[in-house]
């Protein structure tokens, strides 16, 4: 008998036909080759976010983003007419990496007036212009107008910045963000600047992750000891049953209760929350962030009991509203069949006192000691997949109905892409 | 052996902690894992039951312009926050069964 309504047609899975309620294999997630096909069919050719407008304060700011599944490095650069543009991080002379720190293949970020390739010293402005060449006159015909950086398409969408790198592509990053995204616009994003940033390098297939983190049914259980003991049996004997789901495309989300923020018992949490008022949901007392109203998309069932709302944004972007008024974003970069880098960003209201300080670490802290676990589990999950024991077919239940939809996504996108080429 | 304290006077009697005060939660962390649970303990109970004095001296600051000895202080309550883990739940400095996967602060803003 569930707690929470489900759609008439009885179950989550069950309104959204077209998944099926098979059994899936993970065939996707242990396979060199079928990764090489997500590259091009996927990382190829979706909007992938790439960072915040926050990150670009001023004209001149720029960040480098590693795009190892799509065989690229970008740049991303405001520039002096405060556009954001996105380039191909490649020197138009020789294709040395243009913009890097010390080790050519990390991340990097700064201010600058151009860009000059530490190689032979060509510059480019900051719209990418080529703008001055070394001993230009001892080339054949060079016209500088013919070697400005390669572009690639970059928007701007609730201050989160998109790259596609796919130059055929026509569909607009609001269009391609689809139900789910128009659903969260007007959010106050811009006013969450308190950001702790996290970086983890994880063996396991990118899907995996997801998989975990689309899902709270291993909850109850994997973070048993999270919780007081008291506690802890009571939510495993609950188990979990989300709010409402919905699915979009490419798309999904998932609407859960959150009974956390503040418990209904303080005997419930650990003294340290008690104390500082906070905990895995955040912190209890909510900042004032402008926000009158839920924009329509989050708490779509506007449920009492709603806690936080996960949506996941295909292929590799995650976001987390909270209650509390913070957000946290996922993302999963694949650098091979088996391994990736996740990030992980916590995004708070600017603390007005030291209690909200501390309330802040520990609701980072807390979502640090998680992932911890969840990492882990992950590293378990991938060896025993590529063990091939002949076990091959795993079954899913209705509250794990998003991994069902982000594999059948991916199987989509792979094999229509392969369809065109083909053509 | 007696080196200068770091703490305001007020909070002389966690001077013994002063190496639980850093600045980031990396570091606080990494100080952690390095600990025994007797440490972490010790520290834990020294310094929990000073939360409110705490958090009430640091109040009387803006949050960006914390004096010194302020400051250390407020490393010292985060630290707090970093092993309340271990001392409240885990029984263990490391996260059970997290293995050797790490996951690591790579930005967050100053105090």
């Amino acid at each position: 008998m569930p707690h929470f309504t489900k759609p008439a047609e009885g179950t989550w899975t069950g309104h959204y036909p077209e998944l099926g309620t098979e059994p899936v294999s993970y065939a996707d997630s242990i396979s060199p080759e079928y990764y090489e096909r997500e590259r091009d069919a996927i990382f190829g050719r979706t909007w992938l976010n790439v960072g915040r407008v926050e990150q670009l304060p001023k004209r001149g700011s720029f960040l480098t983003k590693e795009l190892d599944a799509a065989r690229t490095s970008v740049i991303v650069v405001r520039g002096m007419d405060d556009e954001v543009r996105a380039f191909h991080n490649i020197c138009r002379h020789r294709g040395n990496k243009l913009v890097w720190t010390d080790f050519p293949r990390e991340e990097t970020s700064g201010v600058c007036r151009n860009f000059t390739c530490k190689y032979h010293g060509w510059r480019y402005t900051l719209e990418g212009d080529l703008s001055f060449v070394q001993q230009e006159e001892e080339f054949f015909d060079l016209d500088k107008a013919d070697y400005g950086l390669a572009p690639v398409q970059c928007e701007v969408w609730e201050g989160f910045i998109f790259v596609n790198l796919d130059p055929a592509n026509t569909t607009p990053v609001r269009e391609y963000l689809g139900e789910l995204g128009k659903g969260l616009e007007g959010y106050p994003f811009h006013e969450l600047t308190q950001v702790h940033r996290y970086r983890a390098e994880v063996g396991s297939n990118w899907k995996l992750f997801i998989d975990a983190f689309a899902e709270f049914y291993h909850a109850p259980v994997l973070h048993a000891k999270q919780a007081v003991a008291d506690e802890s049996a009571k939510l495993q004997g609950y188990g979990y049953e989300a709010l409402a789901y919905g699915i979009d495309g490419p798309h999904g989300m998932v609407s859960s209760w959150g009974g956390m923020s503040p418990p209904k018992d303080l005997n419930m949490v650990k003294p340290i929350e008690r104390v500082l008022r906070s905990g895995l949901f955040g912190p209890w007392d909510a900042p004032d962030i402008g926000l009158d109203e839920l924009p329509p998309g989050i708490n779509p069932a506007r449920h009492k009991a709603w806690g936080t709302d996960s949506f996941v944004f295909f292929p590799n972007f995650m976001v987390l509203i909270w209650k509390p008024n913070w957000v946290l974003t996922y993302h999963y970069w694949p650098t091979s069949y088996n391994t990736h880098i996740f990030e992980g960003a916590c995004y708070f209201a600017p603390p007005k006192s030291a209690r909200e300080r501390l309330a802040q670490e520990l609701a980072v802290v807390t979502f640090k000691e998680y992932a911890l676990q969840d990492g882990n589990t992950l590293e378990a999950t991938q060896t025993m997949l590529e063990s091939r024991t002949g076990v091959k077919q795993f079954p899913l239940n209705d509250q794990e109905i998003l991994l069902r939809h982000l594999h059948h996504t991916v199987h989509n996108y792979v094999d229509d892409y392969e369809r065109q080429a083909a053509r | 052996m007696t080196s200068a304290p770091i703490f305001p006077a007020d909070f002389a009697d966690l001077e013994p902690f002063a190496a639980f005060a850093r600045p980031t939660e990396r570091e606080r962390y990494d100080h952690r894992i390095e600990c025994s649970m007797a440490e972490l303990q010790a520290f834990y109970d020294a310094a929990f039951p000073r939360i409110d004095a705490a958090v009430a001296y640091l109040d009387q600051y803006a949050l960006d312009a914390l004096p010194e000895d302020a400051q250390k202080l407020m490393w010292l309550f985060c630290a707090l926050v970093t092993v309340s883990f271990p001392v409240e739940v885990w029984r263990q400095p490391r996260v059970p069964d997290a293995g050797a996967s790490s996951f690591d602060e790579v930005a967050a803003p100053a105090i």
